[in-house]
């Protein structure tokens, strides 16, 4: 029997970014703000310090930062046709558990996207002419110029190094020039590029492209963001993703919300719960808390005004299914919206190979490179292209961790003395040059709920049905041509292509980039969640993440996912407060 | 965590067992409200505990055949000279080799190469059962368990393994194979705190410094050999006064 | 929605409950309530008088001293177990003559030697203050202290060798802020507790004032100001800065000085702050002895596991991320000639204390479980003797004395 809590105003459902962001833009309003997360309070010095981070095998390998995929996983499928069965472990992408989330464990890649993916849909129509059969992109119904401020919130709050492209509409020497417009220039400098990035402008301009350095999360210098939280430089230790940052130099919310945050007297976190449903009221119509669970079994309903979903992606989509808040999606009758439009991230790669320049990629940081986005969204002409969108290509340096990154030329087996020599010959003097493509949504990639695997309370598991599609394989084929020019005049002896191929594979590792699921839209029967992220079913609830992305663009999404929270959090705290109730008539 | 404690004697006296539930002692659903927690003395510790065994004597000898074979000891160190075999038997008496963070529910299918792992053994029973039936196929036709074949026998065997080209009594081949190699190398990269990488002689093959946390001084190498002496987490030998 | 929680509105709502349940309180004027608030600031009465995790004034943390442990007791108004039945007579003899209402001595882990300096008005506005605080019935633990510490008649031997009542009296040759610093200092700030020099008695030794001490396994260091004084090369404005933010170009406050900066100094007007500063910076030293230096194979090891562990934070030249990750060149933690305190930092990390100006609770990470007794003794050290620092070196039996020392009695 589930024990009745005091009500609380507000419920966060997860404390990764989002739920750091809205819980700090709400306590602001002064509401009194639960937070709920299911995996363990995360502190740098306990947790993950510089005593115990660079250890490969324990957080990458035994996947310890990791949700438990004992308690839960999801199966996978590639099709309509197969069964699906469950991940039982991680591979392809790593969800993240425990406050911080999967922010604890990125890179720190941080990108806006481009003002035309936010209206692909009708910005490639006008251009090209209809979407072909099966594709079902959509425009967000938020627009680039509208997200200006939040993304510039972000990035400050956050610290990122970079070099603005577009101040204003002025196109800057040194930055992107096709970026949307920013208001200002990034709050630190790039980080310090090494010899692989140099290699790779001086391709890049050859081609005559525009390199530009990646925008980074982690510290180019020592920098105290608005809230007054202090983030350290970045040491270039080579341990970003999959790991903890342990000096205090990656953005994160420790390090850049959780010491004001925590210390207010109207935010309470509970750790290890996890939220079983959002409960509803008769009408089905409006929230009235959530059910949760402790470690223990014992079990509680929490009242709350407002719920807002914050749990990952994947999590969030499960959840509303769970909860029963709008119609699965199904793919045989197009019915239903929850669980449509999963996308993922289309990734390629050439190796480059050097015969007597060492790469030293044990010198490193997650969000260490340069790249050129003149393949990006439509920064080009796609006319008899046969797709859409694009990606951005870059030379990042993010780590020689020797498990996982020992890179050999083409036609070196898989084991032994041959292999051996081959690692051993070219670990410190190789370095990749990556396209990281965008995922168009498709009537038949999509998420739903499993028919025979259940977690440890009984749930049943997500499923994944997912696959490349016709337009990720042509826009793939192109964007690893180019990447392909650029390796070859990166003066190495040897280049290897690791193009994509055959169908998507769960297991090795690409990206936890999952995007869809509770997409957003202009109206109820295009979308899930409106232009503020709120349910059109049940208006309060508020959906976070990726998860709202009608489709993945050619960029690392943690930027627009926190630009989304940002601009929610605005309208909750501006209009909805005011008024609680529907923020877009439908 | 596994091992949150504050005795360096219990961490270097390889009691850290990998205890029955992953979750151990600090995982409890708590409250925090008004604070940051964070207590003095506290150390989320890595889970090892390099002493431990699972194997049986003629497993051991198996495992050591075959990833003397994957990384062999040529001109340069190998799997037997990194602990290989030794890493491969604690991990599999811990809670990796009983699956503990995996889904290991039911019901179990072949399943597709991109569906990943199927088997309903966790690592340490596939090992078990594979091991035992590749022996047999061994003894059945060249009279001999895989450890005393010659290394060309092994290698051919090895690459059967490797296509999935072998029955072996229900086991996938190719799961055993790829989990073999993947083991295989994570025990030749390791930190060597887990028993693997002894005297980090895979870190010293390739080049990598191993468990550092600083390398600003090296950022403008502009292509030239970085040469830093390598360091576990348990430090290396200059740590101690001569 | 339910209504937002405006922080003064349930302040004021707390004042208004509190006072009639207190039969001694009046409803007095807000400026003397702010008055006896921040009369509590100077002093730092939450820090003591607050068990971690529990109800702020209603006491029940243990002082751990070298006779024993003692607890502070419940200072809200809570008529049974709290301050309730007490009048303005009352807690002045506590405040000024170290004694309870009913005449018994209170053990001087009380600084009520430091307190006597407060004159009457301060005393009655803390009483005001307090008398403003919800209630909470919380008992006292029992003290945890052998024969014959646990004889309260022995403390009248102890106040007649080394405790003398009275209100501090300005010095007329000195400026008004040297005379508030001093004050301060002196009076309720009471830092002499913990950075002066104790006797066998646990009294002050006179010759050893602000010259460091040591308590509860820390060693506190040397702050005065002066030439030869611990802290001569900071300047006035970096004491401000550190005691205001708990940071500065030199350092970053940890342990006990966290508890101060958090509950007192970084409440404190600038203008008190700088009266500290002005005081501190007028108390000379003597020159210390030059230390002997390490060994060349411990310096080699040393400067191994420095480069290796610490280099990350503290830099290659120990020159630190100022106002992030400590300096230790020139630190005068390094420099005390008193390891403790580098050696438990090394062993059990350390958290920058979190302020009002810098909220992140930068820390560094403990290495009990990764340094050897030799490996802590030897990059210690190191750093005591490198950079231009000039400190004694350590021994391994130092360190294993210390980790034993800090082992937890229930693990």
């Amino acid at each position: 029997m589930a024990r009745k809590l005091p009500p609380v105003d507000v419920v966060l459902v997860g404390f990764g970014w989002t739920g750091a962001i809205l819980a700090q833009e709400l306590t602001d309003e002064g509401l009194e703000v639960l937070a709920i997360e299911r995996g363990a309070w995360r502190d740098t010095p306990t947790d993950f310090p510089t005593t115990t981070a660079p250890d490969e095998l324990r957080w990458y390998w035994r996947k310890e930062m990791f949700q438990n995929n004992s308690r839960e996983t999801l199966t996978f499928r590639n099709n309509r046709g197969q069964t699906a069965l469950p991940m039982r472990r991680w591979g392809s992408f790593l969800v993240g558990e425990g406050v911080g989330g999967s922010g604890v464990h990125w890179n720190g890649q941080t990108w806006r996207f481009l003002p035309s993916d936010f209206v692909a849909a009708s910005h490639n129509i006008d251009r090209y002419g209809p979407l072909p059969e099966g594709m079902t992109v959509q425009d967000y119904g938020v627009t680039y110029d509208e997200l200006e401020p939040h993304f510039d919130r972000f990035e400050k709050l956050c610290g990122i190094g970079g070099k603005a492209g577009n101040l204003n509409g002025r196109i800057e020497a040194g930055g992107n020039p096709f970026e949307g417009w920013r208001s200002a220039e990034y709050p630190n400098p790039p980080m310090h590029m090494t010899f692989s990035q140099n290699q790779f402008a001086r391709a890049t301009a050859e081609l005559g492209l525009k390199a530009f350095p990646g925008p980074s999360a982690n510290m180019s210098r020592a920098y105290t963001n608005p809230l007054g939280c202090q983030l350290a430089p970045c040491t270039y230790c080579g341990f970003c993703e999959k790991f903890g940052c342990g000096n205090y130099s990656k953005a994160s919310a420790q390090t850049t919300i959780l010491p004001v945050l925590m210390k207010k007297p109207n935010f309470t976190l509970k750790t290890h719960n996890e939220v079983l449903t959002i409960t509803l009221d008769k009408s089905g119509q409006r929230a009235t808390g959530v059910r949760h669970v402790d470690l223990e079994g014992n079990e509680y309903e929490q009242p709350a005004d407002l719920v807002i979903v914050c749990a990952y992606a994947l999590g969030s989509t499960r959840l509303m299914m769970l909860s029963g808040i709008g119609e699965i999606y199904n793919p045989a009758t197009g019915e239903g919206l929850v669980g449509k439009n999963y996308c993922y991230q289309v990734m390629s790669s050439a190796e480059v190979f050097y015969e007597d320049k060492y790469t030293n990629g044990f010198v490193g940081a997650g969000a260490l490179g340069m790249a050129v986005d003149e393949y990006n969204g439509d920064n080009f002409d796609h006319t008899g292209l046969g797709f859409i969108g694009g990606g951005y290509i870059a030379n990042w340096t993010t780590n020689a961790r020797p498990i996982e990154t020992h890179r050999t030329p083409e036609g070196t087996p898989t084991w032994g003395s041959a292999w051996k020599k081959a690692v051993a010959d070219n670990f410190l003097k190789s370095t990749s040059v990556g396209a990281h493509g965008a995922s168009m949504a498709y009537a038949n990639n999509y998420l739903d709920l499993d028919p025979t695997y259940t977690d440890v309370y009984g749930r049943p598991l997500m499923r994944m049905t997912y696959d490349f599609t016709p337009n990720d394989m042509a826009m793939s084929g192109f964007l690893t041509e180019r990447v392909r020019e650029i390796a070859e005049l990166m003066g190495g002896r040897e280049i290897k292509l690791n193009p994509r191929e055959g169908p998507y594979d769960s297991m090795p590792y690409q990206t936890t980039h999952n995007t869809g699921g509770t997409i957003m839209g202009t109206n109820p029967t295009n979308s899930v969640v409106n232009r503020y992220l709120q349910s059109w079913d049940v208006p309060n609830v508020f959906v976070m993440g990726a998860c709202v992305f009608p489709q993945n663009a050619g960029y690392n999404p943690t930027g627009a996912v926190a630009a989304l929270a940002y601009h929610a959090a605005e309208a909750i705290r501006t209009q909805y407060l005011r008024s609680p109730g529907p923020l877009v008539q439908a | 965590m596994a091992g949150r404690s504050l005795s360096r004697r219990h961490f270097l006296a390889g009691l850290m067992v990998g205890t029955a539930t992953f979750m151990a002692p600090g995982a409890t659903a708590r409250v925090v409200s008004r604070e940051i927690p964070w207590l003095p003395g506290r150390t989320d510790m890595p889970p090892a505990y390099p002493a431990q065994r699972f194997f049986t004597p003629a497993e051991r000898r198996c495992v050591d055949a075959i990833t003397a074979r994957l990384i062999p000891s040529d001109d340069g160190p190998g799997a037997r000279d990194a602990g290989v075999t030794d890493f491969i038997d604690s991990q599999l008496a811990g809670f990796y080799g009983r699956g503990d963070r995996w889904y290991m529910r039911g019901p179990f299918a072949d399943g597709l190469e991109t569906q990943g792992y199927q088997s309903e053994h966790p690592p340490a029973g596939l090992y078990r059962h594979a091991i035992e039936a590749l022996d047999a196929h061994c003894q059945g036709t060249l009279g001999a368990n895989f450890a005393d074949l010659q290394p060309a026998q092994q290698d051919e065997l090895l690459t059967r393994l490797e296509e999935g080209d072998l029955e072996l009594d229900g086991v996938s081949a190719a799961a055993f194979f790829s989990l073999v190699l993947e083991n295989a190398i994570e025990g030749f990269f390791c930190d060597p705190i887990y028993g693997g990488n002894r005297d980090m002689v895979g870190w010293k093959l390739v080049g990598f410094p191993g468990a550092r946390y600083d390398y600003r001084d090296y950022l403008d190498h502009d292509g030239a050999r970085i040469d830093i002496e390598p360091v576990g987490l348990q430090g290396r030998p200059a740590w101690d006064p001569a | 929605m339910s209504a937002p929680l405006h922080a003064s509105a349930a302040l004021a709502a707390l004042v208004l409950v509190a006072a009639p349940l207190t039969a001694t309180a009046q409803v007095n004027s807000f400026a003397q309530v702010e008055r006896g608030r921040y009369a509590v600031a100077t002093g730092n009465c939450e820090g003591c008088h607050t068990a971690p995790g529990e109800p702020s004034y209603a006491g029940g943390r243990g002082l751990e001293t070298p006779f024993g442990t003692i607890y502070a007791p419940n200072i809200t108004f809570e008529p049974e177990t709290g301050l309730g039945r007490w009048s303005k007579d009352d807690f002045w003899r506590a405040m000024h003559e170290g004694k309870g209402p009913d005449g018994s001595n209170y053990y001087p882990a009380f600084p009520y030697p430091h307190f006597t300096k407060m004159p009457r008005e301060e005393v009655d506005a803390i009483y005001d203050y307090l008398a403003t605080l919800e209630p909470v019935r919380k008992e006292k633990p029992e003290n945890e202290l052998p024969f014959p510490m646990n004889q309260r008649l022995s403390l009248s031997v102890w106040n007649w060798m080394f405790f003398e009542p009275g209100v501090y009296q300005p010095d007329p040759e000195k400026s008004a802020a040297w005379n508030r610093g001093a004050y301060l200092v002196e009076g309720p700030g009471h830092c002499a507790a913990c950075h002066t020099e104790k006797n066998i008695a646990g009294g002050d030794k006179a010759s050893e004032h602000l010259k460091g001490g040591q308590l509860d396994n820390w060693s506190a260091p040397d702050i005065r100001g002066g030439e030869g004084g611990g802290i001569a090369h900071w300047s006035e404005d970096q004491i401000v800065e550190y005691l205001k933010t708990g940071r500065n170009e030199h350092t970053a406050a940890f342990s006990s000085m966290a508890e101060v900066i958090e509950y007192s100094t970084q409440l404190m007007l600038e203008d008190d702050l700088r009266a500290i500063a002005v005081y501190l910076k007028d108390l000379d030293s003597d020159a210390r002895q030059p230390a002997d230096r390490p060994g060349e194979p411990v310096m080699t090891a040393g400067a191994a596991v420095y480069f290796d562990n610490c280099s990350a934070c503290h830099v290659a030249d120990g020159s630190g991320v100022p106002r992030i990750f400590a300096p230790l060149s020139g630190s005068g933690k390094v420099n005390d000639p008193d390891a403790t305190t580098v050696i438990r930092v090394i062993l059990e990390g350390a958290r920058a204390v979190p302020t009002k100006a810098h909220p992140s609770p930068l820390s560094m990470p403990a290495f009990d479980w990764k340094l050897s007794d030799e490996q802590v003794a030897a990059v210690a050290s190191y750093v005591r003797a490198s950079w231009g620092n000039a400190a004694a070196p350590v021994t391994a039996d130092e360190v294993a004395a210390l980790r034993e020392a800090l082992q937890p009695t229930v693990q």
